[in-house]
């Protein structure tokens, strides 16, 4: 049944052989100074498990990959922006180029802004693409993380890197932050402003951890040296560190895979690094850089010179965060105003919560649902053929609902301009939200499992019944049937290879465990009969032969009746009690 | 239903198949099928122009940017559509944007087209080391034990981690200067005062001329700071004029409610209340002069300025602190005194009793 595939020997199977066919001439200019290293460093060692190292090739697999070139185009830019910024909040006259603002009063690090966009050739067009290669890094980072999350793949053994991940994508927020508070412009000095207010809500330590933060009073003279450092030093510094073990634990756990015919838990299938990932990853690469470069070109982001220096009596209407921070900016947008002031005490609950507490579930929620969900299934094997979302109803339910409620504060985070553009009342766009960021996840989630349900119903059908084949039958007595053909073995084998976990019912032989286990475990059953009691299960072997043979009967008796089904639905469920 | 607790295939070895649990037996890898570019010389070779095409292009690009770069003045701009951009700035990054591009689209289209496209298998094993390399550890780690003495002279272990334990003293001690502390001394001083003292002029926040109450008409607002704050240079002047930063309305008295205790805070109808919005610290500047509601352009929080500052909609809780104004001997409007209460968002240690609230005198 299988077919012959070519592979990759292990590495320990195969002997050390000198090629037989006769080296080109790069190889024998390149000998010497290979030679020279190898006796050095050992190359010859370091790359073997390297150079045809299998990957599997799926475009979903590039969105990690957008958010590792950006991080790069981030580098690069970001040391370019370095040569010219002055991270100062000294007080100058600025007498630059641009005309609009000679003679006002502003900070050095502002007037370097204003000096790297107008005076240094190329200075906004790299401004610009380091301001889009930031939202570009995060939103990749996300689209990345739900890949991961909807396909499974945060399973035993990379439970580890999905928490680097979510390491990762909380210090990417932090640092997209620091990096826009830094021009000293009055949309970055107003951020600063919030983050202020924000620091100061926290209950017991907000003052001190305030005058730590700003070293005194807002805005005080060391926040952008101090940001400065924090963006260009601490969080990159990090990053690198946090990628380099992602991409490590990557090798290691070697890829994850989408199942189907030959794919399998033991092995990976796809394209060797050399030479095809070199041209097509690196080629991404460059072609990553290169949108970035023209987007950077063509799209105006945060024209600083627009805003005008930092004035903390004035701001714009209308002001907002870049995209990233957006879910915050709802929550705290539309949070009820609730403070406590107990005797001389003030608890400003109407901003610790939506701007502490949110970004902590968020992130919180994110780092334990691995192991929530492997608590839940008990499950201790190791996982690399990817799920279809619709085969984990429940897991790709709570994704969809975070994503509503998500999108939800992102709504919220621009009331104001809700408002405007679709003429409706500010305060009934609040007021919805402030609703709606409960309940809208709720329907999210029943709707999807619904969806899920019902797609693995179809994939039921089309084991048992096979394709649709679009030809209308009408019998002699009226009635109207569509022809079925059967699916191929791959197909066949594609829809059915997935994990099933059983809803559990509550245990009832206890013998042996202590009243504290037995309440866990009574527990965990509860949770897998809530995530695993209406999936629907897949067909049996008695299941699949019985359909078979209905189909061979059907063939034999041409122009009858046996080989079609009736439209109207047949109530085949199988699920579990 | 089964009542067993480990579900799945035994063990955590991968490639197990159960027969009865999956039935459909895996066909194994699909057969290679060969592209357009593996069977027709002549695709082939279109496929190569193109690679060569994109990869010529680049040198002729790099060439254009450092052409542009020293030849292009910077005060053109380009005005096309919705695009209208520094042209300078604009092919600079055209042509270094289309070089990289087009040297990825190269590489891209090298790799599907021309590279061998059938597919390999690599075999995974377990994340787990062997059980060899288990044994291995456990027992030279023993021996690494034993061979350390720590076990036989325990005092050095013990030792050893209060000294680590400690060490991370200084380290978080030497922090402790990353800004002076907040105690109720230096709060008095820093963020529940602001530059405010009676006789303290009123002034426009731009031009910083004072005014009387005749140069303002019912229904205005005037942005204002105090008159010191012009001697004021730098941070330090940032810092005050985020808090000292205020808006003077004229309303009718009629329509507006005053409370006996706040009748002299205020000139025949003209009130004075801090610009900083008590939820984060945005400055307030949106004026419905109907309703006399001032709107937070931040987040939306709504103080009602004929009812001594309260919060009628939005996420801010306490209402606007007022500033209590008086007229000087030339008829310029001053300040009585100080806020009454500090202004700006709220923080832990604020005591927020004397902050007015509706129903209050």
């Amino acid at each position: 049944m299988a077919q012959p595939a070519a592979t990759v020997p292990d590495e320990s199977a195969v002997q050390a052989q000198t090629p037989k066919k006769e080296l080109g001439p790069v190889f024998k200019v390149a000998a010497g100074p290979t030679k020279y290293l190898d006796d050095r460093l050992g190359i010859a060692g370091l790359g073997r498990p390297f150079l045809r190292k299998v990957f599997p090739d799926h475009w979903s697999f590039l969105l990690g990959e957008i958010a590792l070139y950006s991080f790069i185009v981030l580098i690069l830019s970001g040391i370019f922006l370095t040569i010219w910024f002055k991270p100062s909040m000294a007080e100058i006259e600025y007498e630059g180029t641009y005309e609009l603002l000679r003679g006002i009063q502003m900070s050095e690090a502002y007037a370097s802004t204003l000096g790297l966009s107008f005076d240094i050739r190329g200075g906004l067009l790299l401004r610009q693409m380091h301001h889009w290669a930031a939202a570009v890094f995060v939103a990749a980072m996300l689209a990345h993380s739900l890949r991961i999350f909807f396909t499974g793949a945060f399973r035993k053994p990379r439970e580890i890197n999905w928490l680097i991940g979510v390491a990762m994508l909380t210090l990417g927020i932090i640092n997209g932050f620091t990096g826009y508070s830094l021009p000293d412009d009055l949309l970055s000095g107003t951020g600063l402003r919030f983050v202020d207010g924000l620091i100061r809500s926290i209950p017991v330590i907000g003052t001190w951890a305030e005058f730590f933060t700003f070293a005194g009073e807002f805005p005080g003279e060391l926040i952008i040296p101090r940001l400065y450092m924090v963006h260009i030093l601490l969080v990159p510094a990090l990053l690198l560190g946090l990628i380099a073990a992602h991409l490590a634990l990557v090798v290691y756990h070697k890829h994850t895979q989408y199942g189907g015919p030959g794919r399998t838990e033991g092995n990976v299938v796809g394209f060797p690094v050399f030479p095809v990932y070199a041209a097509k990853a690196g080629g991404f690469f460059l072609i990553v850089f290169g949108v970035l470069t023209l987007m950077g070109a063509t799209m105006q982001i945060n024209p600083v010179w627009v805003f005008g220096p930092y004035n903390p009596a004035e701001v714009t209407a209308g002001s907002q965060p870049d995209w990233y921070m957006g879910f915050v900016e709802g929550g705290i947008r539309i949070m009820p105003n609730w403070e406590w002031h107990i005797g001389s005490t003030t608890w400003s609950w109407n901003v610790a919560i939506p701007g502490l507490g949110l970004m902590g579930l968020f992130f919180g929620l994110m780092a334990i649902y691995p192991f929530v969900e492997a608590w839940v299934t008990g499950d201790k094997r190791e996982h690399h053929v990817l799920d279809r979302p619709r085969n984990a109803p429940t897991r790709t339910a709570f994704g969809v609902a975070a994503i509503t409620g998500y999108s939800l504060l992102m709504i919220g985070g621009g009331n104001d301009l809700v408002a405007t553009q679709f003429d409706v009342s500010l305060n009934a766009v609040t007021n919805f939200l402030r609703v709606a960021v409960f309940v809208g996840p709720v329907i999210a989630f029943l709707v999807t499992k619904r969806i899920c349900i019902g797609l693995q119903r179809a994939d039921h059908d089309r084991l048992i019944h096979g394709a649709e084949s679009g030809v209308i039958d009408r019998a002699p007595s009226g009635k109207y049937s569509e022809r079925h053909r059967p699916i191929g073995p791959g197909e066949a084998f594609r829809l059915i290879e997935h994990d099933e976990t059983p809803a559990l019912l509550p245990v009832t032989d206890v013998d042996g465990m202590s009243v504290r286990e037995i309440r866990g475990e009574q527990l965990r059953r509860r949770a897998t009969r809530f995530f695993f009691i209406d999936t629907l299960r897949r067909p049996t072997r008695a299941e699949l032969e019985e359909a078979a043979r209905h189909h061979a009967h059907g063939h034999d008796e041409i122009g009858a009746d046996g080989e079609h089904h009736a439209i109207e639905a047949e109530e085949e469920h199988h699920l579990a009690k | 239903m089964s009542d067993d607790t480990s579900q799945g295939r035994p063990g955590t070895e991968v490639a197990t198949v159960d027969e009865e649990r999956y039935p459909v037996p895996d066909p194994g890898l699909e057969p290679h099928i060969p592209r357009l570019t593996d069977v027709d010389e002549r695709a082939a070779n279109r496929a190569t122009r193109q690679v060569a095409t994109f990869f010529g292009l680049v040198p002729l690009l790099s060439i254009g940017f450092v052409v542009v770069y020293f030849a292009v003045p910077g005060n053109v701009w380009v005005d096309f559509g919705p695009l209208r951009a520094n042209t300078r700035n604009l092919l600079l990054g055209l042509t270094f944007g289309l070089a990289l591009l087009f040297l990825g689209i190269g590489a891209v289209q090298w790799g599907r087209k021309l590279m061998d496209d059938e597919e390999k298998i690599d075999y995974r094993h377990s994340a787990a080391s062997s059980d060899d390399d288990k044994n291995y550890m456990l027992t030279e780690l023993d021996k690494v034990v034993d061979e350390s003495k720590l076990t036989r002279r325990k005092i050095i272990g013990r030792t050893l981690l209060a000294a680590l334990a400690t060490i991370l003293l200084p380290m978080i001690a030497g922090l402790a200067d990353l800004g002076p502390w907040p105690t109720k001394k230096k709060r008095a001083e820093t963020i529940e005062r602001t530059i405010w003292a009676p006789g303290i002029r009123v002034v426009q926040d731009v031009t910083f001329e004072p005014f009387k109450p005749e140069d303002i008409e019912v229904g205005q607002l005037i942005n204002a700071e105090p008159a010191n704050l012009q001697d004021l240079h730098g941070s330090e002047y940032q810092t005050e004029k985020a808090k000292a930063a205020v808006i003077v309305v004229r309303m009718d008295p009629n329509t507006i409610t005053i409370p006996p205790s706040r009748q002299d805070w205020q000139i025949g109808g003209i009130l004075c209340y801090s610009k900083i919005c008590t939820h984060v610290g945005c400055p307030i500047s949106l004026w419905e002069q109907q309703t006399h509601h001032l709107l937070c352009p931040c987040h939306q929080s709504t103080f009602d300025l004929g009812n001594s500052g309260v919060v009628v909609f939005g996420p801010a809780k306490r209402a606007l602190p007022q500033l209590p104004i008086a007229l000087d001997a030339e008829g310029y409007i001053i300040a009585q005194r100080d806020f009454t209460v500090p202004v700006g968002p709220s923080y832990f240690e604020r005591d927020s009793r004397n902050d007015y609230e509706v129903g209050d005198n």
